[in-house]
């Protein structure tokens, strides 16, 4: 179980954990504008509740969600989705892991290759299917800048209007972001893997969650794009998770899965 | 109408005037000042006085160095006032700091170095764990 229970103790923590039913926790998605939170979302809720249910649209004008939004009750169970990952995840894989062609190759390289690296791969060690199940609230965040200014979005075709109008949803979209980093238990930090991982508001949010005590699991997305090299990631962030996912083609998603799982129970 | 010709050139003059003053501002914003501020007297203010020291810094287009810099929690509030703030003529702020490290038997996190600016005028290239390459375009 996550550390939700800092506060209250040994004792209610053993009498919660032998008598009463583990509750959902509640894992914030977080990352900057058009790392693709809303689509990853739109995926775990694919998977494991309701095939037809989105939370959000995707789009590339970024800060598209600028409002958190909170979608409970998701049951992942590896075991029983198993044959679902394959189905939905692998049919829709359009260029393996060990592809020496792609940039930032993940089979040469044993540091962020998730299927050899113990350190990323939360089943290495363990392999513990038997326990694999996570009850879960998952919240889509809108993404995190520390700047916003209208007239990035006019690049994009919007009206000065709309483009303003845009600019102050999402500067209270990014304030409402940072407010519920106090009511969650576990954060999925999602990088753009094409992009150079050492942005601030990375480092910010990855040292708030050390500072709480809070896990994290890094997901390098954007695999499926040429140019994506997840192992800068990696070596930006030793000390964390991190699982190399694209969250649009379903590319890894099993070992993000099980990544959760063991972080977050 | 010898009035309001005059009201013109009297116009025209104080145009002229404002011309002048425009370019002197131009200069002036040419000029990007920066604070440095030392590790003691970092130490010296609480986490808001810090923040609210550095925005107000920011917002009147200054560079703000911290040596000793800021902590996670205190940057994360400072995107948090920063964003309170944004408008179409502050758009919001660029920080840039070295990761902290681990302090005395990894107890406490030492944090090290932050670098805050205007959104418009400074642009973080690229950093790494120990240094970091910035551009400060002036306005």
């Amino acid at each position: 179980m996550v550390r939700r229970r800092r506060t209250s103790g040994i004792l209610a923590w053993l009498l919660e954990a032998l008598f009463f039913k583990k509750r959902s926790v509640k894992i914030g998605i977080y990352g900057p504008p058009n790392a693709g939170k809303t689509t990853l979302t739109n995926r775990i809720i694919h998977t494991f509740a309701d095939e037809e249910e989105d939370v959000g649209t995707a789009s590339e004008i970024p800060h598209e969600t600028r409002r958190a939004v909170r979608r409970g009750g998701i049951l992942i169970d590896l075991k029983q989705n198993l044959k679902q990952f394959q189905r939905t995840n692998f049919n829709s894989n359009p260029q393996p892991l060990s592809d020496p062609t792609r940039n930032g190759d993940l089979s040469t390289n044993p540091s962020t290759n998730p299927s050899t690296n113990p350190s990323t791969n939360p089943n290495a060690k363990s392999g513990r299917k038997g326990r694999a199940k996570l009850k879960l609230d998952v919240v889509d965040t809108p993404g995190l800048a520390t700047k916003i200014d209208f007239h990035d979005f006019l690049a994009y075709g919007l009206r000065e209007e709309e483009a303003k109008q845009r600019a102050k949803e999402a500067t209270e979209g990014v304030i409402e972001a940072i407010k519920w980093l106090d009511d969650i238990d576990g954060v999925i930090l999602l990088m753009d893997a094409t992009q150079d991982p050492y942005t601030q508001t990375n480092v910010v949010i990855i040292g708030n969650m050390e500072a709480r005590g809070i896990p994290v699991v890094i997901a390098a997305n954007k695999i499926d794009l040429s140019s994506a090299a997840p192992q800068k990631i990696k070596k930006a962030f030793p000390q964390h998770f991190v699982i190399p996912i694209s969250a649009l083609t379903g590319e890894n998603m099993p070992e993000f899965y099980a990544a959760m799982v063991r972080r977050f129970r | 109408m010898k009035r309001s010709e005059e009201g013109g050139e009297e116009r025209e003059e104080g145009g002229e005037e404002r011309e002048e003053g425009g370019e002197e501002r131009e200069k002036r914003n040419m000029n990007i000042k920066m604070d440095l501020i030392s590790e003691d007297k970092v130490n010296s203010m609480g986490s808001m006085e810090k923040i609210r020291f550095v925005l107000d810094g920011v917002k009147s287009g200054n560079i703000v160095v911290l040596e000793g810099g800021l902590t996670s929690e205190e940057q994360m509030k400072l995107i948090e006032l920063a964003m309170l703030e944004v408008d179409e003529d502050f758009t919001g702020i660029e920080m840039s700091g070295y990761p902290s490290k681990k302090g005395f038997f990894n107890l406490r996190k030492k944090t090290r170095l932050t670098v805050v600016g205007p959104a418009k005028t400074m642009h973080t290239i690229k950093k790494g764990k120990d240094w970091i390459s910035a551009v400060i375009s002036e306005i």
